[in-house]
């Protein structure tokens, strides 16, 4: 029994790896024969960050069991320490691979951070409530960002949350994060390759921390709050672990998102509420707590709308209509009932009861 | 003096956010979901005024009253068709997500029809301006016609609440569905009505907005409604003088903020507010404490 | 030989309404003692206040010469106290093999790193908690569905899951909630066997909430009747069954 359900497991996330890797490999020969469009080339970065979004925002959705409207302010903070970091070091870490990485890490250590002090003072509440908080951590995260003014010179880096000229600069100093207009000349080293390895990472930390002792803590307190802690769960403790590493996955995504651009700005398009509103989505047509449905739903509904691009000003409009009948297909009991009724699958064998 | 001009303008914005407000505190407490959509039912009126008012010159009263039906008509539908087979569904998600495929859907409908481009509204209220204090305080016909309209649509609800036989169905429906149903009560009939009330209100609230901003896009709604709804949190979702006392004082502190801090960080000083607020009174000012029965 | 748990004087009121007035109580170490009354007499109330689910407005809780009133529900559990729920609180969406898995989570530990990594300590230590887990579902005649999603069992079953998750816990003092509620006359005295052998064989203290008067004059040594919040009569089980204060209590006037 046991051995039966730990092969179970690692079939799963094999399957799980096998397809980051096929896609990978299919993409890569399509690529190397010249049958790929240069809209869809364009489209592979962000495509590798909206799945590392989907499957962190899944460790908190899913796996925790909380809703957090916040995710695309975790984001923009590991986007702008990443920009940040890696302009400043442009001159003085000349291999980009090295300086990349280290940009990654600091991106995701800041962001977890972030995540772990907004964590602190709010997981406390349930529900909806948590919903509009981390909504508005987001906001205003996005917010200061758009006020926020950094620049250096020989004498070090001055801050403001005026304007640039407040700045004091002197002559040899440059703006390195100018307000609304973000951070501009970025280095690119986002590429698709990095993309893939981080969304396997991303992978690795996610599905090995849910089979793991601590996973199964976190999932107990989303079944049932009370009786974890009756079994002596530290709720405080795991709550905050699974927030601040989906945090912290959120800032890798941001890093790997503002290298691929050669202005970052915090806009509500990109950092803002519909951002995260957007992933989640994902996450939830993929299928609360289903890792794979979360990677497959973002990359499905991201592709989605450019295959609709034909169809010019009516795409966001089918876009709408198939996002509320998936919803209502997935979703609703008369739905689920009709389906039920008339699958191959109960055609074929009646389902096994248990005893 | 200009505090005190500024205190006006608050507790008129205010008014906007707390009618806006009202509609999502009904539904919340209603049929427990976050209508994600209210906001784009504000910007739906806003253009049927705008179609009616300013594209086809019909007098403004036709065209409030044409939004009111519209929006009226357009809460129901979607309440029907997007909501309400997703009441049983076994995640409270499932809802909210259908909601945000709603909100995009007006959107783009509105883009189709109207545009991208930011439409000038043509404010429908030609009160004139109150001058006080020697003119030192300019009072805007606007103003004056929001904050009426809202004093007027809290003592209408109360009393609509308190006195009819509708409004203590929703009382009920909101306390317990199961409940209510054995007495008799119409479940689904009385969310509908629910719907019908808080869209109709939007509609109200679409106006008074575009005439005090008068700036019109597919997305006017989200940004307002989005404040609203934190309003509603802010008050206590489910209760309506909460959903008042909530849009009143945030509408103040973004007033407020704009002038005397930075209108930059108005947004995020409001969104601070109502971080501070629950975290000291995680239900919200008005709020009830739920506690889980072990 | 000293009480493992003594409860003196504990009290606590919700509004107006005193809920426990004056409960006191003292539990011999391997004792299987029950707690009755009728319905809403306080006795889920008690159990709240043992385990650290509501604080209490007075009195004073010592476990094995511990004092602990006030602590918190996993600061109670770590001390000795585990328990079951009258309405089952199980992690549903996990396997059964894995709600007792988190039952032994403060006794087999390895760090987060370590999980993510795959580190040695993890295997070593999933391999242990398995068989540890595994003996324990086996001692409830739960190990063939070890794998089953624990929403998927039967009624009785489930309450077995959850008397196995506490034992997990490797307490002093264990907590049944009316064990037996919902199940069949078989089924019951199946579970007075579980519940005998439990205390047999983990050397384990019972102390537990129940209607069924079979399973009550069946297994408990003694046994406390609370009635209005307040104790009706306490001490030997035959002594206090016969009690005439009690059975009006029961019966009614």
């Amino acid at each position: 029994m046991k051995k039966l359900k730990l092969t179970k497991n690692l079939k799963d996330n094999i399957i799980t790896y096998g397809i980051v890797i096929a896609a990978y490999i299919i993409i890569q020969l399509m690529s190397a024969t010249g049958n790929i469009s240069s809209l869809m080339q364009g489209l592979l970065v962000p495509l590798c960050v909206y799945v590392i979004l989907a499957i962190s925002l899944n460790l908190t959705v899913g796996i925790l069991g909380e809703l957090s409207l916040g995710h695309a302010g975790f984001m923009c903070v590991g986007a702008f320490t990443g920009a940040f970091f890696s302009k400043c070091m442009q001159d003085i870490i000349t291999i980009d691979i090295l300086r990349f990485i280290l940009a990654i890490l600091i991106g995701a250590v800041c962001a977890g951070a972030i995540g772990f002090l907004i964590g602190m003072p709010v997981l406390r509440l349930k529900g909806d409530y948590l919903a509009i908080v981390t909504l508005a951590f987001g906001e205003i995260i996005k917010n200061i960002i758009n006020v926020l003014y950094i620049g250096r010179d020989s004498r070090g880096f001055h801050f403001s949350m005026k304007d640039s000229i407040s700045l004091g600069l002197e002559s040899d100093g440059t703006v390195i994060i100018n307000g609304a207009q973000g951070i501009t000349g970025t280095p690119k080293d986002s590429t698709f390759t990095i993309g893939i390895v981080l969304i396997i990472i991303t992978l690795i930390i996610v599905l090995n921390l849910i089979h793991s002792r601590d996973g199964r803590a976190i999932m107990s307190i989303r079944d049932n709050l009370i009786a974890a802690e009756s079994v002596g769960i530290n709720i405080t403790k795991y709550k905050l672990m699974a927030f601040s590493i989906s945090a912290a996955l959120a800032g890798v995504a941001g890093v790997l998102y503002s290298h691929n651009l050669s202005s970052l700005m915090a806009t509500p398009k990109n950092f803002g509420y519909n951002m995260s509103i957007m992933i989640l989505v994902f996450v939830v047509l993929g299928g609360i707590g289903n890792i794979r449905g979360s990677m497959i739903a973002s990359v499905v509904l991201t592709l989605l709308p450019e295959l609709l691009r034909g169809l010019s000003n009516y795409r966001m409009l089918i876009y709408s209509i198939i996002l509320i009948v998936m919803m209502l297909f997935n979703w609703a009991p008369k739905f689920i009932e009709l389906r039920e009724k008339y699958s191959i699958k109960r055609l074929i064998k009646k389902p096994k009861e248990v005893q | 003096m200009s505090f005190i001009s500024y205190l006006i303008n608050g507790i008129s914005l205010g008014s906007v956010y707390a009618i806006i407000a009202l509609g999502y505190t009904m539904v919340y407490g209603i049929a427990k979901m976050l209508n994600f959509a209210h906001g784009d039912v504000i910007m739906v009126g806003g253009f049927t005024i705008f179609f009616a008012v300013s594209m086809q010159g019909w007098p403004p009263v036709i065209g409030v009253l044409l939004a009111v039906v519209l929006c009226t008509i357009l809460g129901i539908t979607i309440e029907y068709i997007a909501y309400r087979p997703l009441r049983q569904a076994a995640s409270s998600l499932a809802v909210l997500i259908t909601a945000i495929g709603v909100s995009y859907f007006l959107q783009n409908i509105a883009l189709l029809i109207f545009g991208a481009n930011t439409k000038a509204f043509t404010s429908v209220v030609n009160i004139p301006a109150l001058k006080l204090a020697d003119g030192q305080i300019i009072i805007s016909g606007e103003t004056i016609v929001t904050i009426i309209s809202c004093i007027i649509i809290m003592i209408g609800l109360t009393l609509f609440i308190n006195k009819t036989k509708a409004g203590q169905a929703m009382l009920a429906v909101s306390e317990d569905k199961g409940a209510a149903q054995l007495m008799g009560i119409n479940v689904n009939a009385t969310i509908s009505l629910t719907f019908a009330i808080g869209s109709a209100l939007a509609a109200i609230a679409g106006m008074l907005l575009c005439s005090a901003y008068p700036s019109l896009t597919p997305y006017t709604g989200s940004m307002p409604g989005i404040k609203a709804f934190v309003a509603a949190v802010f008050g206590g979702i489910g209760s309506i003088p909460g959903a008042l006392i909530g849009g009143i004082v945030l509408g103040i502190i973004e007033i407020l903020s704009k002038a005397y801090i930075s209108s930059q960080m108005a947004d995020a000083i409001v969104f601070m507010v109502l971080i501070i607020v629950l975290l000291v009174k995680p239900t919200g000012i008005l709020g009830r404490k739920i506690q889980e029965k072990v | 030989m000293a009480a493992l748990l003594e409860v003196k004087n504990l009290g606590i009121s919700f509004g107006g309404l005193r809920a426990v007035d004056d409960f006191e109580i003292s539990i011999k170490k391997g004792q299987l003692y029950g707690l009755i009354g009728p319905n809403g007499a306080g006795k889920t109330t008690v159990f709240n206040l043992l385990t650290g689910v509501y604080k209490p407005d007075e009195g004073i809780i010592t476990l094995d010469g511990q004092n602990i009133t006030g602590l918190k529900t996993i600061e109670i559990n770590k001390a000795g106290i585990a328990r079951t729920f009258q309405n089952i609180r199980l992690f549903k969406d996990l396997s059964v093999m894995d709600n007792v898995k988190v039952g032994l989570h403060n006794h087999y530990k390895y760090s987060a790193i370590e999980g993510i990594l795959r580190m040695p300590k993890y295997f070593k230590t999933e391999k242990a908690m398995n068989e540890r887990a595994m003996e324990l579902l086996k001692v409830f005649d739960l190990d063939g569905e070890a794998d089953y999603l624990a929403a998927n069992l039967p009624y009785g079953k489930q309450r077995k899951l959850e008397i196995a998750r506490a034992l997990a816990t490797e307490p002093k003092l264990l907590l049944l909630d009316e064990p037996a509620a919902g199940m069949n006359p078989n089924e019951t005295i199946e579970l007075m066997e579980t519940i005998r052998f439990v205390r047999d064989n983990f050397d384990m203290t019972i102390l537990l909430i129940e209607h069924d008067m079979k399973l009550v004059s069946g297994i408990c040594e003694e046994l406390t009747v609370l009635n209005f919040g307040r104790i009706l009569a306490q001490g030997s089980t035959s002594k206090v069954l016969n009690d005439p204060q009690v059975i009006t209590a029961y019966l009614g006037e």
